[in-house]
């Protein structure tokens, strides 16, 4: 088995750091272990082991390396179909290759790459991505898949340096690869084309750069430190470009370089010119350079996605101008309003859409029963209303009837086209806003009562009385209550088709919620001007692309009557996702973590911070520790403490989120406990291996425990390796199940 | 001994003549005419409500806070004599002649009085001088917001008093740690302490804030303590038992005591009882329990039942069938069995009768002896007035089309047979052969053929239904969910063999007898779990805003006009206040860095014991403020200007700290220092101008003329009303 391949050299050199110390004396213990550079220690012994060190060690890696590829490789085109969020990333891909504008609430980086890797290998974009399940036939969704398990495959090497770097231990790092490598969910994870292998890759590297730019502390400004610097600067900007929740590892970053800081700043051999340069470079590297780099990934998402396509509603009208094939694209429309005219009317807050009705009722017991008015994020037939006079229902369309342009002020009337129906509203409540008034669509024929009428207000008239198209920024005043039209941005159930409510607000506050623009105009009385729509700058359209972003964030609300995940699932592997398959025929592919692992990494933290209190308690009271214990002690409090805080940065802010939240969002924390569970076991069986009085026997034990743990691990894997790979046969309730006996708990369906 | 006998005994009583004076103009202040207005004022129509339910021992569940807040307003009104007969309906309703107003309000004004001393004595204990304190209280006695709020019988004054009540104790037990430890007022102190904080958490669960923040210092304190060497291990650890006794168990324990007194006062069933769980309704007089009081408790083969859902969203209900079938085609074009319906019932009804059936046995009656039901047996359920059997099968449901229709078994649609086997599955068991009981055991049914479990999706049907609530058969159970889960809330053993026998059985009430008891625990939990989960109206207010408009004072709330004059009470802070206050804060963080940074680099430019102070203050009081006004940026509850005061109260107390610090430290001569004195003189009398001036809005006893309110309009934001002759 690998694993016992790569426990050889370190069995051969179990505690380095302490064959180290023969040579160093008390320095290597010294509480500046963890800044103490890797690739300097091989320059100080005699040349021989010298080599053969360096040479170890180099084969440890690509072991592990290999080991990682293998696993993530394995099976990689099983199974030939669309499985879970393939259909959404692959679906957003496509786009990318096919150039159409799309929207999504995640940043632009990763599907970027996902479509950048489709696209170099050969994937022409003409796939649908239409459901899981769909066969890719002919398609190649191998590349973009390869892409991925290739960037989920790095980040078990990239976890390995890290601990090799924090503990200068390899067992700990052997351990945490072993853990990472051998977990099926990450493999499942890391094996389909999903945002997660990337946004994991780029937290890991972050972590990484992070760690190899602290051991570089003691040579600022040197090559290395400027590389590390600026790499985990670079990598920020990824991990952030892919997901928002790259903003915790920035956390991490931004947490270690202000105490970092404060140490320099509290050095006072160091003048307060030098800290001024580390404060610039930081500044430079850490927030400079990500910043630049984000933002360029938007300048190429926009400058790719140039054709109209299905997100264009949820922008506003002048976003929309840009996209070729959307009809504001150098558009050609009527300018004033005028009576007839045939119109779309856009809320001006973002992502909340047009002014919408369609042949459905509010539902019996919420207001009157009469046609819903709600609005809606796409374009459809039903956002078309024409404006007429409140007076006369005389077709202003008549060529015998001149033109008469719509004014500020006017008393208006509003019927939609499709159906013939006034927009209204009376003294009932609104179905979800308490207080205010409901809106609906009344009137047969566009025969109404009074309640139809409304009083149109002109918000910014430095074009006249008149109203132009796009420009104008309009308030639809209700005559008889005196509210305003708008819409809450709140979502209605089902009977509302999940479209947004619109009310009517006696309270008469300035929110953007209640101002409209026109957008589409027909009128074939009047000429058609060609337009220049203002074109927006390129700040105001990145603004606007994460209002949109974050409100679709805030839109993903959970379900009650639904099962949900909750946070507290997670770390207990209460229960998987279903990638592809349910019944005993069909490919089955379930993300869940190997319990061995994972409830190892449970146990590890409970561990860890119970030892971490200990020994920082001792520490407190003054008690002298010998120097052994001085620095494991250093390595538990100071690595392991980053990768806690890692692990809790990445994982607690979950539980105040209110969005949907899914199993798969706890992975990037668990890179982190995987971790923390490598350095406390190494730490920990050093601990007990230097109580025991006899060397041979502390050897014994720590080579044993070490071991223990690898060979566990594997075997672990062995058992539940179907979850990831794939399975075809009964279900697990059956003894001729490849999962039989081993669905410990009652909430694994698989 | 008896050294009394030879020497005199002696009390030497110490009065600060300050704090007495300051208690008294704070008493002045608050309780002057405190009966006027005698109409309802703004939030007392809220928190007025559930005073009657006391009075009248109704239970009630109120989502907003903790009981504790509500029971010391009742308390007012117990000791006032009200007997809860007032409908609290609307804002300026004038109160009768039972509602004893003044005592109602008394408690709140009370507690606002005692913030005045107690800002004075806080200040002293963190170090600083008689004047600073003196400034500290006599700011908060005219502050014009907190005076309104006082004054009502409202919960934001005894928050803010609680809340200072705990600093002001930690800091009396924190100075008392250095001369005596463990003596008689350490002790007090500390218990104080603990009794506050749980004081604040039980009036609002902002208080929660302040007891975090008061944690956090003490566990500062007690890391110093473990680093100091001169302490031996065991006196470090009686330490530590100490304040953890103190102010982690002592909160825990008084919080349930709230509890358990409300649960003690509140026993009849009232309104609220529909959201709570058949057990709890049960444990209540009245209400559910007189049905239920009497019931056989194990269901038995033959057993009469009602089946409520647990998780009761978006509406508690019952499972029901009625006659009708479902439509042969749905809306969307969609088939159905078109077979008898199957729905959930939020109302009580005889069509949600069902008999537990042995599909062994043709009888639908209890044998004697009963044979109970127990976990994993296999049952029919037979619809009461109908015969039918529950059934569901591979048929879509009319509104969730993922999961499996549930009907009642008709046997003319000869494709389909029927699949009326459900397997019994006691989710709270405690072993695998527990029997079935009423009311207690939460059941999910597992359908034999299709594994699917019975659920309330919660949507409801069209017209053809009835409005009421769909029931699916859900194939992919996901995980447990309580919209799965099932309990039996009305229950009786079928006596009649025949149908019409039987029927008229349906209609009678059941009676027998068994009682049974939640215990406190259990009612406990269900309690909070239901406040904490009740969905609160998240209505948009005419007077809500938001947190960033608290700070500059952007928002007002008019309380009540009277009905004639346009005398009127109005919420509206001292500004002058309000902006030095920020700005005080502002200073402290600047001068606060700044020194930071510079000792950092070894220049230290206020003595070790100042800045000691200097950092004390600044946690306690800027650090009170963040804690009480940052969160509510995460919070989604519609705000209000008054949400904003426990955390003014804070940044009022860090004003003279400030004032004191630049005095002493910035001011080098003796001339700028005498300058400085005197601008604070003035700013204070300009503070006091203020006050006076928006008096009138504070205290509504004098009508203004319409062009005097328009000139107390100083911005435009403040929705002063103005009366239209």
């Amino acid at each position: 088995m690998p694993p016992a391949v790569g426990g050889g050299p370190a069995g051969s050199e179990p505690r380095p750091r302490r064959g180290r110390a023969g040579v160093e004396g008390a320095r290597a213990v010294g509480p500046d272990v963890g800044a103490e550079p890797a690739a300097r220690s091989p320059k100080r012994p005699a040349r021989g082991s010298r080599c053969t060190e360096a040479a170890g060690r180099w084969t440890l890696l690509t072991l592990v390396t290999l080991l990682s590829f293998a696993t993530r490789f394995h099976r990689l085109d099983e199974p030939r179909h669309i499985c879970w969020d393939e259909t959404h990333f692959g679906k957003m891909g496509s786009y990318y290759i096919n150039r159409t504008f799309f929207f999504d609430v995640h940043p632009p980086l990763g599907k970027m790459l996902i479509g950048l890797a489709g696209y170099l290998s050969g994937y022409d974009g003409t796939f649908l991505f239409q459901k899981p399940g769909d066969k890719y036939e002919h398609h190649n969704y191998m590349g973009m898949r390869g892409f991925c398990a290739f960037l989920g495959s790095l980040l078990v090497p990239f976890a390995y340096l890290t601990v090799l770097e924090l503990s200068k231990s390899f067992p700990a790092a052997l351990l945490t690869a072993a853990l990472l490598t051998f977990d099926t969910g990450c493999l499942t994870l890391s094996q389909y084309i999903l945002l997660d292998p990337i946004l994991m890759f780029f937290i890991m590297a972050a972590m990484l750069s992070m760690v190899k730019y602290n051991s570089c502390a003691n040579r600022p400004f040197s090559a290395p430190w400027w590389f590390w610097l600026s790499l985990t600067g670079i990598n920020l900007a990824g991990a952030l470009g892919v997901k928002f929740v790259g903003l915790f590892i920035i956390l991490q970053v931004g947490w270690n370089t202000i105490s970092d800081l404060w140490h320099l700043f509290g050095d006072l051999s160091l003048s307060v010119v030098t800290v001024g340069k580390h404060l610039t470079a930081r500044i430079l590297c850490l927030i400079a350079l990500p910043l630049t780099l984000y933002t360029a990934t938007y300048a190429i998402h926009f400058m790719v996605l140039n054709k109209s396509g299905p997100g264009d509603g949820f922008f506003s009208s002048a976003f929309q101008a840009r996209l070729s094939g959307n009809n504001l694209h150098n558009a050609s429309i009527p300018e004033h309003l005028a009576y007839g005219s045939v119109i779309t009317v856009k809320n001006l807050r973002m992502a909340i859409g047009y002014l919408h009705s369609h042949r459905h009722l509010y539902p019996e017991g919420i207001g009157a029963r009469q046609q819903q008015v709600t609005t809606y994020l796409h374009k459809d037939y039903n956002n078309l209303w024409i404006i007429k006079k409140h007076n006369t229902n005389a077709d202003p369309l008549d060529p015998s009837i001149p033109v008469e342009f719509v004014r500020h002020g006017d008393i208006v009337r509003l019927e939609h086209k499709e159906t013939s129906r006034n927009l209204h509203s009376h003294y009932h409540e609104a179905p979800l806003t308490r207080k205010h008034y409901q809106v609906t669509g009344y009137g047969i024929n566009g025969t109404g009562d009074s309640n139809d009428f409304w009083r149109i207000e002109v918000i910014n008239r430095k074009f006249g009385n008149r109203i132009k198209v796009l420009r104008s920024r309009i308030r639809l005043i209700h005559l008889v209550t005196g509210c305003v039209l708008g819409s809450s941005g709140k979502v209605l159930p089902k009977w509302g088709w999940e479209q947004l409510e619109v009310t009517c607000t006696p309270y008469l506050k300035e929110t953007l919620n209640s101002i409209w623009n026109v957008e589409d105009h027909i009128n074939p009385k009047l000429p058609n001007i060609s337009l220049d729509v203002l074109q927006p700058t390129f700040p105001e359209i990145l603004l606007e692309s994460h209002m949109v972003m974050i409100r679709g964030n805030n839109g993903l609300k959970p379900k009650d009557n639904e099962f949900t995940s909750k946070p507290w699932h997670w770390p207990i592997n209460y229960q998987g996702l279903r990638f592809s398959g349910i019944n005993d025929t069909d490919f089955r592919v379930y993300l869940l973590g190997n319990p061995v692992i994972w409830w190892l990494n449970l146990l590890s933290i409970a561990l860890y911070l119970l030892l971490g209190s200990i020994i920082a308690v001792a520490v407190q009271r003054g008690t002298h520790l010998p120097a052994e214990v001085e620095g494991l002690s250093q390595v538990l409090l100071q690595g392991g403490g980053q990768l806690l805080l890692g692990w809790m940065l990445h994982y607690f802010p979950f539980f105040l989120m209110g969005r949907i939240l899914y199993f798969h969002h706890y992975f990037p924390a668990m890179l982190f406990s995987s971790m923390l569970t490598g350095i406390l076991w190494d730490t920990l069986l050093r601990l007990c291996a230097w109580s025991l009085a006899s060397s041979f026997l502390a050897r014994g034990v720590y080579m044993v425990g070490i071991l223990s743990l690898l060979l566990g691990t594997a075997y672990s894997f062995y058992l539940f390796h179907p979850l990831a790979y794939g399975m075809v046969g009964p279900l697990a309730q059956d003894p001729g199940s490849p999962m039989a006996g081993l669905r410990w708990l009652e909430s694994w369906d698989f | 001994m008896l050294g009394f006998l030879k020497r005199p005994v002696v009390v030497t009583a110490d009065i600060n003549l300050n704090v007495v004076a300051l208690t008294a103009v704070g008493l002045l202040s608050r309780l002057w005419h405190l009966a006027y207005p005698r109409a309802v004022v703004f939030d007392e129509v809220y928190y007025g409500q559930y005073i009657s339910f006391y009075m009248k021992r109704i239970f009630f569940l109120d989502g907003s806070g903790p009981p504790f807040g509500h029971m010391l307003l009742a308390l007012g009104g117990y000791l006032g004599g009200f007997d809860g007969n007032f409908l609290w309906n609307r804002i300026g309703a004038e109160y009768s002649s039972n509602v004893p107003v003044w005592s109602l309000r008394l408690l709140p004004a009370l507690t606002g009085a005692f913030s005045i001393p107690m800002a004075y004595q806080i200040l002293l204990e963190l170090g600083f001088s008689h004047c600073a304190a003196m400034g500290a209280a006599l700011l908060m006695l005219i502050e014009n917001a907190l005076i309104t709020q006082s004054r009502l019988m409202l919960l934001e004054s005894v928050l803010i008093f609680f809340n200072l009540l705990a600093v002001l104790s930690y800091l009396k037990f924190s100075n008392s740690q250095k001369h005596r430890p463990f003596s008689l007022s350490w002790w007090f102190w500390l218990m104080l302490t603990g009794v506050a904080c749980s004081c604040a958490v039980g009036v609002k669960y902002m208080g929660i804030f302040t007891y975090l923040l008061v944690l956090a210092v003490a566990s500062v304190h007690a890391w110093h303590l473990i680093g100091d060497q001169t302490l031996s291990n065991v006196c470090v650890l009686c330490h530590l038992l100490a304040r953890a006794a103190a102010l982690l168990v002592i909160p825990t324990l008084m919080y349930l005591l709230f509890f358990y007194v409300h649960l003690i006062l509140v026993y009849r069933s009232g309104p609220h009882d529909q959201i709570m769980s058949s057990a709890f309704q049960a444990s209540l007089e009245g209400g559910l329990a007189r049905i239920t009081q009497g019931q056989p408790l194990e269901v038995a083969y033959g057993s009469q039942v009602t089946l409520k859902n647990v998780f009761g969203k978006p509406v508690p209900c019952w499972l029901h069938s009625h006659q009708s079938t479902y439509p042969m085609i749905y809306e969307n074009g969609r088939g159905s069995s078109h077979q008898q319906q199957v729905t959930c019932y939020p109302f009580k009804d005889v069509n949600n009768w069902w008999i537990v059936k042995d599909p062994g046995r043709h009888q639908l009656v209890v044998n004697n002896p009963p044979r109970p039901v127990r976990h994993g047996d296999v049952v029919q359920l037979v619809h009461g007035m109908t015969t039918r059997f529950l059934n569901t099968h591979d048929v879509a449901a009319p509104l969730s089309p993922h999961s499996q229709e549930v009907s009642c078994y008709v046997d003319y649609n000869i494709s389909m047979p029927s699949q009326n086997l459900w397997r019994l599955d006691i989710v709270n068991r405690e072993s695998d052969t527990e029997v079935w009981k009423t009311i207690l055991s939460e059941v999910r049914l597992v359908h034999v053929n299709t594994s699917a479990v019975l659920k309330l999706s919660g949507a409801h049907l069209p017209d053809w239904g009835f409005q009421q609530l769909e029931v699916v058969g859900e194939k992919l159970s996901r995980g447990y969910h309580e919209s799965m889960v099932w309990n039996v809330e009305e229950h009786r053993y079928g006596k009649s063999q025949e149908q019409k026998e039987r029927e008229l059985e349906l209609h009678s009430p059941a009676q027998m007898d068994v009682s049974r008891n939640l215990s406190f625990m259990a009612r406990f939990l269900e309690l909070q779990w239901r406040m904490l989960t009740a969905k609160s109206d998240d209505s948009e207010h005419k007077y809500s805003s938001s947190p960033l408009d608290w700070v500059t004072l952007d928002t007002s709330i008019a309380y009540w006009l009277h009905p004639r004059t346009s005398a009127q009470i109005h919420l509206l802070g001292n500004i002058v206040i309000w902006a030095s206050a920020s700005l005080a804060m502002v200073v402290y963080v600047l001068l606060f860095f700044w020194y930071l940074l510079r000792r950092r680099r070894s220049i230290c430019d206020i003595p070790e014991d100042s800045w000691l102070r200097w950092v004390l203050a600044g946690a306690l009081c800027a650090g009170g403020w963040a804690v009480n006004y940052l969160p509510f940026f995460m919070m989604e509850k519609t705000l209000f200007l008054y949400h904003y005061l426990p955390a003014l109260t804070f940044q009022i107390l860090l004003l003279p700290v400030v004032l004191q610090h630049v005095s002493d430290h910035l001011c080098r001569s003796q001339l700028l220092r005498s300058l400085f004195s005197a601008l604070v003189v003035a700013w204070y009398s300009c503070a006091c101008h203020v006050f006076n001036t928006l008096r009138p809005l504070t205290y509504g006893d004098k009508s203004l003329s319409p062009s005097e309110l328009k000139a107390l309009r100083w911005k435009d934001s403040w929705d002063i009303l103005i009366r239209k002759h």
